[in-house]
């Protein structure tokens, strides 16, 4: 049990990768604050999570919207008072040639995987600085160092956040406050079966271990970077990617 | 009681005198009140009174009378 007591905001936790990281956190004895912007699927998640457990909970708001975000941990403050840990991971992808990018594309993309940890950490940064202790894990993506035809936008968007993590990491470390990144690589989510079949068996053929990653496997080192076994480290991006990017 | 409150902040989180926090002290104009101390002081406004502050009132917070003037708004009275 490496988070016994620990109170964490997962935010796209209904699915996928999110929702592998609350899991894991609520086994190893996290009170978890699952967020998604629909409440039915929150609720739906939730009630998979439950099993034995109760210290799961919904915080259903968008993350793009900085507005909600501020009502949201206003209401959270007032029933929790204290936050340990954040894991900024709700993300969206929707790919284009550069040439047929909607502006809609980039605000919605940026908003959702960008502002919204900019948004999430100032208020998560607060709360942790008052009881000097807490971590902040961003989800980037292998796609941010490598980039990827069709994907400036989404590359961009999570580029950002390893500028961010490290500025963030070097402005709250004094506080106790550690702030790192994760880039996954090819993890077996719908994001991943959302693409072309070819370009899917291109993913496949570059990934060193043969294998396609599972979300359990980004969230084991989500723990990693939330408990204390990684008290001496911030600022860092850990790749998940069965050795892609080598 | 609120006011003895806030004058408290303002002294240990820009470690100055509780004859300098006056209403016409802003941001800024003093060395100890710069953007470090400034978010230590809104930690000991939020600690003091059990708020959570908005960041525009954190931006908007350019001298103790504004202070004041925020701090009603979460129904701390003075």
């Amino acid at each position: 049990m490496l988070l016994s007591g620990k109170i964490a905001i997962v935010t796209g936790a209904t699915r996928g990768i999110g929702f592998a990281i609350a899991k894991l956190f609520i086994e190893h004895g996290a009170q978890v604050f699952v967020n998604g912007r629909d409440e039915k699927h929150v609720l739906a998640a939730i009630d998979r999570l439950k099993g034995e457990h109760d210290q799961v909970q919904p915080i259903i708001f968008d993350i793009s919207d900085d507005n909600a975000v501020k009502t949201a941990f206003q209401t959270f403050y007032k029933s929790s008072k204290k936050l340990d840990i954040l894991v900024n991971n709700a993300g969206i992808l929707d790919d284009a040639l550069i040439g047929m990018v909607t502006r809609d594309q980039i605000e919605k993309t940026f908003a959702t995987n960008t502002f919204s940890s900019l948004y999430m950490s100032q208020y998560a940064a607060r709360l942790m600085a008052r009881n000097k202790f807490g971590s902040i894990i961003n989800m980037s993506s292998i796609i941010a160092t490598t980039g990827n035809s069709g994907q400036a936008v989404y590359s961009g968007s999570k580029a950002a956040l390893i500028g961010i993590t490290k500025s963030l990491a070097k402005e709250v470390a004094h506080l106790n406050i550690r702030v790192n990144a994760i880039a996954p690589g090819f993890i077996d989510t719908d994001m991943a079966h959302s693409i072309p079949a070819k370009l899917f068996q291109e993913r496949m053929d570059s990934i060193k271990m043969k294998r396609i990653g599972q979300p359990k496997e980004v969230a084991g080192t989500a723990l990693f970077l939330a408990s204390e076994l990684s008290s001496y480290v911030t600022g860092q991006v850990i790749g998940v990617d069965g050795g892609m990017l080598i | 009681m609120s006011n003895k409150k806030m004058i408290t902040c303002f002294v240990e989180a820009l470690g100055i005198s509780e004859e300098d926090v006056v209403n016409t002290l802003e941001y800024n104009s003093i060395p100890q009140w710069d953007s470090v101390a400034h978010m230590q002081l809104i930690a000991a406004l939020e600690e003091a009174f059990d708020i959570m502050l908005d960041t525009d009132d954190i931006i908007d917070m350019s001298s103790v009378a504004k202070a004041r003037q925020i701090l009603q708004k979460y129904d701390i009275g003075f």
